[in-house]
């Protein structure tokens, strides 16, 4: 990709987090919206290209009446919770394409107050899932996400230490950040004494379930100039998908993050021991275990030990998590959104007390739907 | 009711594949014939479910991916109370009320 037809983001912002029971969804959004035009040097009026996903039906039409935009340019394609990933893809492409100048990347849930998340995987008639999974009693999704777990363990030797682990480590970043849902301090063992959902995948291997989503703004390097906080250069971007039920999957222990996170660090011109900061979909603990082996930081089965190490905590060679993640951070149902904010605070260098020194290359690894249907990876460079 | 577990076989290349479609995942092509699964394969991946998810199933029971002796792999329950990625298991029905049977599985020697 060109100089001239480079893309960049110039806005990021939380909505409210946690339990909210004074917004709605769209309010949320428009919040979010405003701030990050803000740090943008944008108003709502100069936004003609709007991506969403999960606010109804034509998200993005409901999303683009309630900011008042009419875009030229829009997309509310379901790619899970990495769907705000693979519209960091898209948006790049658009923007560079000259299809649009200034696209608005939002999402905001209320699950937590709502309560309004299933247990069982979509019963409706007439759908493959109805007959074929259903009437097993798959929990949605930790059922898909416990067989990933259960294969990979078994595979590749990690043991459910190296899962435990992994939460730790978010709970160390989340420590640090005050927006963060749970800070306590968290050991292996407290994670192994939580109670088991579905084995191998305790109560404390599984993420949150809280209100929250964001907003992120993507221009192009001309309108970027008007940013009035540093803007942070969209190096790369990937995508992929592979199954949606969980037997069709022919290798529970590989994601199609090794077809997005390839696309996405060859466009970049990065390999693994580039990355400064890394902001995985953890959805699951071992999902991270996942992602650091198709990614390639790490060889197959060596994940466990990595993370063992220390690798992703505070002061470790990988900093991930940052924000404390969706194990300890926030989960809204589609994390995706808040992996982004999260990598360009760090590359702003304004993360406060988990501020990673010298953070030039963040990842942001999106993941979907159930058992790694879905996987984008973007890269992201500190101007 | 009928307790036949059938899955597809492709004429062309050899193939057999589950969920059925109107062609080969394998080589595309449309000559496939249903045939009945000789019932037996092996745990791919089992979890045991200890949170309740649907009315008919209480908790904890087992959820597997079993893979056919044919090649196809299908998600479904373990009749009984353990079992392992790698275990031999052998096809089984459970009756439902008002609806056709639903194929399961034992563990061979009955784990």
């Amino acid at each position: 990709m060109s100089e001239l037809s480079s893309a960049y983001i110039v806005g990021a912002a939380e909505t409210p987090l946690g339990k909210v029971m004074d917004q709605s969804e769209m309010s949320m959004v428009a919040i979010a919206a405003k701030e990050a035009l803000d740090e943008a040097g944008l108003r709502l009026r100069d936004v003609d290209a709007v991506f969403t996903n999960y606010m109804g039906e034509e998200g993005s039409v409901q999303l683009g009446e309630y900011l008042g935009i009419r875009p030229r340019y829009a997309e509310s394609s379901d790619m899970g919770g990495a769907s705000f990933e693979f519209f960091i893809h898209h948006a790049l492409l658009a923007v560079a394409a000259g299809r649009c100048e200034v696209a608005l990347i939002g999402y905001a849930s209320r699950q937590r107050s709502r309560r309004n998340r299933p247990r069982a995987v979509s019963a409706g008639t007439g759908t493959l899932a109805a007959q074929f999974e259903a009437p097993y009693g798959i929990h949605f999704p930790i059922g898909h996400y416990a067989l990933s777990a259960a294969r990979y363990m078994h595979e590749c030797g990690a043991r459910p230490e190296h899962l435990a682990r992994v939460a730790v480590s978010a709970r160390k970043w989340a420590a640090l950040n005050p927006k963060a849902w749970v800070r306590e301090p968290l050991s292996v063992d407290e994670v192994l004494a939580s109670p088991m959902i579905c084995d191998p995948l305790h109560k404390l291997d599984c993420c949150l379930v809280t209100d929250g989503g964001g907003v992120v703004i993507v221009t192009g390097r001309h309108r970027a100039r008007d940013a009035s906080k540093r803007s942070v250069r969209i190096l790369g971007a990937g995508e992929s998908h592979a199954q949606w039920h969980v037997a069709q999957c022919p290798d529970l222990t590989v994601t199609p993050g090794v077809v997005s996170g390839r696309e996405a660090f060859g466009m970049a011109g990065i390999k693994p021991s580039d990355v400064d900061v890394f902001e995985p979909y953890d959805n699951f603990t071992h999902s991270v275990l996942l992602y650091l082996e198709d990614l390639g930081f790490c060889g197959k089965g060596e994940a466990g030990e990595l993370v063992a190490s220390g690798a992703l905590d505070p002061g470790g060679r990988l900093p991930s998590m940052t924000s404390g993640g969706g194990l300890s951070y926030n989960h809204p149902g589609a994390l995706g959104i808040l992996l982004l904010i999260e990598a360009v605070r760090q590359l702003r260098g304004e993360a406060g007390d988990r501020q990673v020194a010298n953070a030039e290359i963040a990842v942001a690894h999106g993941t979907g739907g159930l058992a790694f249907s879905t996987a984008s990876t973007v890269v992201l460079a500190r101007e | 009711m009928e307790h036949r577990l059938l899955i597809q076989h492709c004429t062309h290349c050899g193939m057999h594949q589950f969920y059925p479609r109107p062609f080969c995942l394998a080589c595309e092509a449309t000559a496939l014939e249903w045939v009945e699964a000789r019932g037996t394969g092996t745990i791919y991946s089992v979890t045991t479910v200890r949170v309740p998810v649907v009315e008919e199933l209480k908790p904890p029971y087992l959820l597997a991916l079993v893979d056919l002796e044919e090649g196809p792999r299908l998600l479904t329950n373990i009749d009984g109370e353990t079992a392992g990625i790698g275990d031999r298991v052998t096809l089984s029905w459970r009756e439902r009320e008002g609806m056709p049977p639903l194929p399961i599985f034992k563990v061979d020697g009955g784990r």
